[in-house]
């Protein structure tokens, strides 16, 4: 007997992942959630197939409580996760079907009354061997109501009753609230639990105005607790820290040339469009119903049950679209002041909004990070030795980590909840400071070592492809820095490094797509990126093509993916597109700013990202291939800054370590020589 | 009392002279196409026509669109780039679009051919996180191509 896959086998009962209704639709729930990545349609299509229908008789339900818990929307796992789940869980409903019907040719209006789905689903199922629907473009179920603006997001939210709250955040971090005594207009009221200030109100306007007055009105102890921004390497390593051996192939590095190059970037923040958002109602014998865009309701709901000693079984998430979701940001936090605020007004729904500056200043960053690398050549040109050393925060501190809610309020509240330095998920999961630590080259004599800050005052958190975004800009920054020093071409020098064909294949690709070799004018430069993600997802190249004169311009990304089996073309491209100029903002322009007590770049103007003008042309060549299905939307993130910053070395001949790429660290690298 | 045209139909808005006009559509008109990005007219997810030019709401006080003529999106519903706009997919979280339809919408009206460096400099008072200002740009192009100008 076959095992079932992951989340089904968590989740064995076919009924909570699929119901029929008289009229024939089929509802699927999956416990995956729509962060804008078309994650549902994808899993619609899979499951249409394996039903026999059409896509249209096919509706998906939000996660939550009556769906299965599939845990965590992240890492690019939706489609080898819930993809696997739905597609058993899938044909087992059409054999039970068939089976009730007596015939493979039935109608699921005619018979949904008289099948029990409710049983337990069986792994040896028979699967459907053709398909109609995975591997076309289906377009995306949810953009019709974005495009033409009708209510979606959880902001759109209106409950009978609905009041609106604001939670006013300290003024910097670990600042203790002393005394507030607000002038209130009436009908809003204040709620006060330790250091958490809130407002609740009928009219969302007043409330904002609300917020601005206790602000105000607020005295706090406050200290410095933030470190030196110019000197983030030196916090990186200063520790204490965990080590985290990733290779260690235990032999000292041979004689040769030592190329040796330290590479680092800053904080990065998530800066979502819409900030986070929570909708709470306070029910009879502490229970309570929230709404949230988390990437994971269950965990969710049961870090809010801890926070606030409640029974986890009263505590009922469901899942609400909000905009663009890169990994863990605010919206946990947001769903808690919405508690907070709605256990003061039982009965009443209360909706949450964050402001532009706290979701800027108060989500969780990814980390700053910087990675040493050292290796030898020898005279023909090969590596014989590999040592590489990256500083980090930690990548995960979601709720429920570490033992603890994981919920920015619950560190307000009296006594505060601990909220220790984010920690890495395990080497299984893919890993954190250290993903994508390991180069997929062919390296003899490799010591390859993370070292995890333990204690920390910057909240940090998982934020797209957690390390591998610098680990890949360092590593293979240097495969071109060590390329350059064994006098070859870096497309040259990385094959002959690579046995994986299917590494072997993206690369060529891309390469060929971009017209690699043929000789580019004055100023202009091409430049490579390559990495497999996290080791065994999908395969990436990237080539960049940069405009060097005053400034650096990104004109184009030519990109080859193999994704293995592909269920919606489109929706990869669109990933990958996505990735990579979200990626390409991250390398250019994107900084966190602070001083020794507050985070400063708390808007747009302080927190640039790219703009559509300087946005590049992202071609996109998607490899036909049978494979397992892995993710795609990750696989662009680690590749596109190396390949940035190789073009920009190739245009104008200086090699930029540390990000932002922006004029001023171009200057800098030219003025070091 | 503030009275504007919205969507082409009187409105008296009690509200207080100093409320931004995004409160007022969301929650006393029931328009939700115009999104809460910012707050400080930065991000353009929240941009709607005042007399024909595309504006932030969350940064316009009611008090200043005495008489004048406001259209948000649902009163811009159907437009030929909205329908470019899922013809090539040109989205991801969808929580800009509505924005940028708008704008977009305005520079046709202006420009009804523009090019992609027109599209991009009209647009680059709007933000996307997701990295989907290429296919937006396309989609732009696309609905001020001669032959698709025609429908509706």
């Amino acid at each position: 007997m076959a095992e079932l896959p992951k989340s089904l086998a968590a989740n064995p009962v076919v009924g909570r992942w699929i119901q029929v209704g008289a009229d024939g639709t089929i509802a699927v729930r999956v416990g995956k959630v729509e962060l804008g990545q078309g994650i549902v349609t994808a899993l619609a299509q899979i499951a249409a197939d394996e039903l026999g229908v059409g896509i249209a008789a096919v509706r998906m339900l939000p996660a939550g409580p009556a769906g299965p818990d599939e845990g965590l929307t992240a890492g690019s796992m939706s489609i080898m996760d819930s993809g696997t789940a739905v597609r058993i869980a899938a044909a087992n409903v059409r054999e039970l079907f068939a089976a009730a019907a007596g015939k493979a040719d039935f109608s699921y209006a005619e018979w949904a009354a008289r099948v029990d789905l409710d049983v337990p689903a069986d792994p040896d199922v028979p699967l459907r061997q053709t398909h109609e629907l995975v591997g076309t473009d289906v377009p995306r179920f949810d953009l019709p109501d974005k495009v033409y603006g009708r209510p979606r997001y959880i902001q759109d939210m209106r409950l009978p009753g609905q009041l609106f709250g604001r939670a006013i955040k300290p003024p910097s971090p670990g600042a203790r609230l002393l005394s507030v005594e607000p002038a209130l207009p009436g009908g809003v009221t204040l709620v006060r639990e330790g250091s958490f200030l809130g407002v609740i109100g009928a009219d969302e306007a007043g409330v904002v105005r609300a917020a601005e007055t206790v602000r105000r009105a607020a005295r706090w102890a406050e200290h410095d607790t933030l470190p030196d921004e110019d000197e983030l390497d030196k916090f990186l390593r200063a520790g204490p820290h965990e080590t985290i051996m990733v290779a260690d192939d235990g032999e000292e590095p041979p004689g040769g040339s030592t190329v040796r190059a330290t590479y680092s970037r800053p904080f990065v923040a998530h800066a979502s469009m819409a900030p986070s958002c929570g909708v709470a109602v306070w029910r009879a014998d502490d229970q309570v119903d929230v709404w949230s865009h988390s990437q994971g309701v269950f965990l969710l709901g049961r870090a809010i049950a801890g926070a606030l000693r409640l029974d986890p079984a009263g505590v009922r998430v469901e899942h609400a679209e909000n905009a663009g979701c890169y990994g863990h940001n605010a919206a946990d936090d947001a769903a808690f002041d919405a508690v907070l605020l709605a256990r003061a007004v039982p009965g009443t729904p209360v909706q949450v909004l964050w402001s532009r500056q706290d979701e800027l200043a108060w989500a969780p960053f990814g980390s700053a990070m910087t990675a040493d690398v050292s290796a030898t050549l020898t005279a023909e040109g090969r590596l014989s030795s590999w040592q590489y050393d990256v500083y980090s925060q930690g990548h995960t501190a979601r709720p429920g980590y570490a033992g603890v809610p994981g919920l920015f309020s619950a560190t307000l509240l009296d006594p505060p909840a601990d909220y220790p330095a984010a920690v890495d998920p395990p080497a299984a999961a893919g890993a954190g400071s250290t993903r994508n630590a390991l180069p997929g080259y062919d390296l003899p004599r490799r010591r390859i070592t993370g070292h995890r800050l333990i204690e920390s005052p910057i909240r940090s958190s998982a934020m797209r492809a957690l390390g591998a975004f610098l680990n890949v800009f360092a590593i293979e920054s240097f495969m071109d820095e060590a390329a350059l020093a064994a006098g070859l071409d870096p497309l040259e020098f990385r094959l002959a490094h690579l046995g994986d064909p299917r590494g072997r294949r993206v690369l060529e690709t891309a390469a060929e797509a971009a017209d690699w070799g043929r000789p580019r004018p004055e100023g202009v430069g091409l430049g490579l990126g390559y990495a497999r993600y996290k080791g065994r997802g999908a395969y990436c190249a990237v080539v960049a093509e940069v405009e060097a004169e005053n400034e650096v311009r990104l004109r184009r990304l030519h990109i080859a993916v193999d994704v293995g089996q592909v269920v919606n073309p489109d929706g990869v491209r669109n990933q990958l597109e996505g990735g990579a100029t979200q990626a390409a903002s991250w390398t250019l322009v994107e900084r966190v700013r602070f001083d020794r007590r507050h985070v400063t770049s708390d808007t747009w103007e302080s927190y640039p990202i790219l703009r559509f003008s300087q946005t590049p042309a992202v071609d996109v060549t998607v490899i036909d291939s049978r494979e397992k299905s892995v993710g795609a939307g990750e696989a662009a993130q680690g590749p596109t800054p190396a390949a940035i910053g190789n073009a920009v070395a190739a245009a104008i001949g200086v090699r930029v370590r540390d990000l932002p790429l922006t004029t001023e660290a171009i200057v800098a690298a030219i003025e070091r020589g | 009392m503030t009275q504007f045209l919205v969507n082409g139909v009187p409105r008296q808005v009690a509200a207080d002279p100093d409320t931004p006009l995004l409160y007022v559509l969301r929650n006393e008109l029931g328009l939700m196409g115009a999104r809460f990005g910012c707050g400080l007219g930065l991000c353009g997810a929240c941009f709607v026509h005042v007399d024909g030019v595309s504006v932030p709401s969350c940064d316009t006080p009611v008090w200043s669109l005495e008489g004048k003529s406001v259209v948000t999106v649902e009163g811009l519903t159907p437009h030929p780039v909205q329908q470019a706009f899922l013809d090539e997919q040109a989205a991801q979280c969808g929580f800009c679009v509505t924005g940028i339809v708008m704008t977009a919408a305005a520079l046709l009206e202006r420009d009804p051919h523009p090019d992609e460096t027109a599209v991009a400099t009209a647009l680059d008072r709007h933000l996307c996180r997701c990295g989907a200002q290429q296919r937006m740009i396309r989609a732009v192009v696309q609905a001020g191509r001669p032959q698709e100008a025609s429908d509706g």
